[in-house]
């Protein structure tokens, strides 16, 4: 078996007392989708937070392509952290779609998706740009990059934000419920984009509540339930009856929003 | 008696010098208090616990004492440690300080109104600390803040009449000189508030044309 994208093993989360995430194992296959759900609050975004480092893990560990992100463990059993250095480059690995896009509104679309690589990989503005076009263009936004995020739907300020992190080459994408600060109306263009990337082999860990686009795209389906991962596993097996009573009762508080088909 | 505010304008060039006096030090104190204001606010901001604590202090003080006194501590306190203003730049020093302090308010306020998940965003595409501050947080600050400032602006050019107290030959010290010479001070005052008031307006007009002009640069939604 090839090298999982990423690792978790013995991962836990505190906020001061509050234990958020309690001994997460999880691996994420490579070039596969794998989408986690679960309740509001069962901590969801925090271990995809914790992916991206913008949380910082109590105790375990996380790898990404087998590299360890943020901490070691010393051969005496210690967690050591790494030089900035090292973090940074792990951390590249990864691209993170935010539920609220965080656009930079300042900028143009293009603005947006050429900056982190004039400023971080010192492209020269003429590349940079001709670089962020063409990923504006993969989203189908080529004729909006010019607008401003206040000049952009919903949809489209998501798909510039996902043009933005792709702009990057990273390995491994983080989808933070993408679609949830979106109209009804305007998930499609979204997930579209999203099963595109699926099919060109992306790995991608996406948070959603679109339990369709989970049960239709994910190969992978992780349940999170009061900071524990419940199970995890094809959603062939964990959409099968019987299932799991948790998902069961969470699934009936979603049929709304196209878990209906799984009834 | 009759309300003659001709008798004031026919002093035309001395009304256009203490005008000109104002108008300076308006700017200047506005110039030099955005420009300390926004130094003392990203210092408390990404400086430390030490000089956040330590320059708020400073700044409560500012705040919470009248303009009025400032200036008098600082005239007629100043020579006791050494200190000898002219009035104006005097005037000039305590208004920046003045407005330093306001400004720096209204910058932490602003940086406080960033949203962390623009930061974080700019952190997850690997811009440094530094590379975020210059690049997403003081520009989304100062549009943030556009309001707020030219606000204050307006305050400003209306506390500088306090300077006339220390003899600044401003335009509130000079209308109201002529006014005593010709036995004229209601019209003094009258035609004090009309060029104020002008300022004022002109001031809140082009803030508001600014502001439509970057409206499309603000944040679309939360
Ligand atoms: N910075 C923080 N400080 C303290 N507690 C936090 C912090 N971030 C999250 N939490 C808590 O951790 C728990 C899990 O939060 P998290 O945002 O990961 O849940 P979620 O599964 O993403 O929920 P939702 O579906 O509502 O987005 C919640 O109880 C939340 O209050
Ligand atoms: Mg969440």
């Amino acid at each position: 078996m090839s090298l999982p994208a990423i690792a978790i093993t013995k991962l836990v989360k505190r906020f001061g007392d509050s234990t958020v995430l309690q001994d997460i194992d999880l691996e994420i296959p490579e070039g596969k989708v794998s989408c986690l759900i679960g309740p509001s609050g069962s901590g969801k975004s925090t271990l995809l937070r914790c992916l991206a480092f913008l949380e910082e893990p109590t105790s375990g560990m996380i790898t990404i392509n087998g590299e360890a992100l943020g901490f070691f463990e010393a051969p005496n059993g210690k967690r050591e952290r790494l030089p900035p250095a090292q973090i940074r480059a792990v951390r590249a690995k990864t691209g993170m779609v935010f539920q609220q896009f965080n656009l930079w509104p300042h900028m143009t679309a293009l603005g947006n998706v050429s900056e982190a690589l004039k400023t971080v990989h010192k492209l020269p503005k003429g590349e940079a740009e001709a670089r962020a076009l063409a990923q504006l263009r993969k989203v189908g936004l080529e004729n909006r990059a010019n607008h401003y995020p206040s000049q952009l739907s919903g949809g489209q300020q998501q798909r510039v934000a996902i043009a933005r992190a792709l702009a990057l080459e990273p390995k491994i994408m983080l989808f933070d419920e993408p679609t949830s600060a979106l109209d009804p109306e305007l998930t499609g263009e979204v997930l579209n984009v999203m099963r595109d990337l699926a099919a060109e082999g992306m790995t991608m860990v996406v948070v959603t509540h679109e339990i369709g686009f989970a049960a239709t795209v994910a190969h992978q389906i992780s349940f999170l339930d009061h900071g524990r991962l419940l199970f995890s596993g094809p959603p062939s097996e964990i959409f099968a009856k019987p299932r799991h009573p948790r998902l069961d009762q969470f699934l009936d508080t979603y049929l709304d929003r196209g878990a209906s088909m799984l009834a | 008696m009759i309300f003659n505010p001709q008798i004031i304008l026919e002093k035309l060039p001395e009304i256009g010098s203490g005008l000109l006096v104002t108008l300076i030090l308006w700017l200047v104190g506005i110039a030099g208090g955005v420009a300390v204001g926004f130094l003392v606010a990203t210092a408390r901001r990404f400086g430390g616990r030490a000089i956040n604590l330590g320059l708020g202090a400073l700044v409560e003080v500012l705040r919470g004492t009248p303009f009025l006194i400032q200036v008098f501590l600082l005239y007629y306190g100043g020579p006791f440690v050494g200190l000898m203003l002219d009035p104006i730049p005097c005037g000039l020093i305590a208004l920046t300080v003045y407005a330093a302090a306001y400004y720096s308010e209204i910058f932490r306020a602003g940086y406080a109104a960033v949203p962390p998940g623009h930061v974080e965003a700019a952190e997850c595409l690997g811009l440094s600390r530094l590379q975020a501050i210059r690049r997403v947080q003081i520009p989304e600050m100062a549009l943030i803040v556009l309001p707020p400032a030219v606000n204050l602006a307006v305050i400003l050019l209306k506390e500088s009449a306090v300077l006339s107290i220390i003899t600044v030959p401003e335009l509130t010290a000079t209308v109201s000189a002529i006014g005593s010479q010709q036995y004229a001070f209601l019209e003094a005052i009258f035609v004090l508030a009309v060029i104020y008031w002008a300022i004022v307006e002109a001031t809140g007009r082009l803030g508001r044309v600014a502001e439509n002009r970057l409206s499309r640069l603000r944040t679309a939604n939360a």
